[in-house]
């Protein structure tokens, strides 16, 4: 104990102070980027307001590595939307175009069929076995906007990890050593 | 102080931040032109029925249609200079005691350029009419043509134009 306190005294308090400093400042890097996340959830009301383009099957419209910005209301879903979808037991989310909606009475409850541009057949192959159409719950934002390349960043570091350690590990140290 | 990791870093910094200045005074700058493109006003276009190729109740009850029919378009003045491509699709719009609306894409079409957006041509549908039971024969159907404007970046513009209706035959083929 007495050694550990013998240590504690040699180091100068404006060294610990500059520990701190990073470390304070390091946080509000991580939670000023939680906020922006979470805000813009808030705003588009959906749950994940950006996704990467990861197949072809919208081209010529959206090629792989196109960033698209979602948005979820109570505007009733319409043929000719571009919808992000979920299908039960496909972890990885489908981009694809509606183009065909059946809108019940009163209840306002809609089946819907999508098809990607670029696809010969519609996306019945790919929903659930004996899936004949998507609903409400199985959409999880339309598509607004459009932002071209910026994606590939994110292709890039799930499928090479090592280079998205590498970044992660050189914007830490750039952090940590590029104050004062 | 100005190594060459903090020039590396403020010049990425800089560049992304460009970037998204660029793409954001781009749709913004679309905000201005997008009334005129929206405004169906300015798009030309007609589809007539030509003739009930096939109409038959499936094995499972709904009733299935194949139609062909003459279509004449002009979106040119939706092009700008931030267009990458304008997506033209026709859909039968009706009706039934199920449902208050069906909507069910027949043909679509993609135009990339400017040049081509002008055109008139006969087509049989790409997807069939299949109704989600037999609520076909005799039913007025609207032809709607919409168009979904994709820009090279930014915001996505659709709209639509209603072009005429018809009546389905009241029996089978």
């Amino acid at each position: 104990m007495g050694w550990v306190a013998q240590r504690m005294d040699s180091i100068p308090s404006s060294q610990i102070r500059r520990v701190l400093t990073q470390i304070v400042s390091l946080g509000v890097i991580v939670t000023s980027a939680l906020i922006i996340w979470k805000g813009v959830t808030c705003v588009t009301g959906s749950e994940s307001p950006v996704v990467v383009v990861l197949s072809g099957s919208m081209e010529p419209g959206f090629k792989r590595g196109d960033i698209l910005f979602l948005q979820m209301n109570k505007d009733p879903i319409r043929a000719g939307e571009i919808v992000v979808f979920n299908v039960d037991g496909r972890e990885i989310p489908i981009v694809h175009r509606v183009i065909t909606v059946h809108e019940r009475h009163g209840t306002g409850e809609v089946q819907i069929l999508t098809k990607g541009d670029n696809n010969y057949d519609d996306d019945r192959v790919l929903y659930a076995r004996g899936q004949l159409w998507l609903e409400q719950h199985h959409i999880m934002g339309r598509a607004v906007g459009f932002l071209p390349y910026l994606g590939w960043v994110t292709i890039i570091m799930t499928e090479k990890p090592i280079i998205k350690y590498l970044v992660i590990g050189a914007l830490g140290l750039l952090i940590i050593t590029s104050k004062e | 102080m100005h190594s060459f990791a903090y020039r590396l870093n403020t010049l990425l910094t800089f560049s992304l931040l460009l970037l998204a200045v660029l793409c954001g005074a781009a749709s913004f700058l679309d905000a201005f032109n997008s009334p005129l493109a929206a405004s169906s006003s300015h798009v030309q276009a007609s589809a007539q029925v030509l003739k009930v190729n096939r109409f038959r109740r499936q094995l499972n009850g709904a009733d299935e249609v194949g139609l062909t029919f003459n279509v004449s378009l002009d979106v040119q003045p939706l092009f700008t200079w931030n267009t990458k491509q304008v997506f033209v699709f026709l859909a039968a719009e009706y009706e039934t005691p199920k449902n208050a609306l069906n909507q069910i894409s027949l043909w679509d079409h993609i135009i990339l350029d400017k040049d081509q957006a002008k055109f008139q041509t006969k087509v049989t549908t790409k997807y069939p009419l299949i109704d989600q039971g037999s609520n076909l024969r005799g039913r007025k159907v609207d032809l709607i043509l919409h168009w979904h404007v994709m820009p090279k970046t930014g915001r996505m513009i659709r709209d639509k134009l209603h072009l005429s209706d018809f009546h389905l035959p009241e029996a089978y083929t």
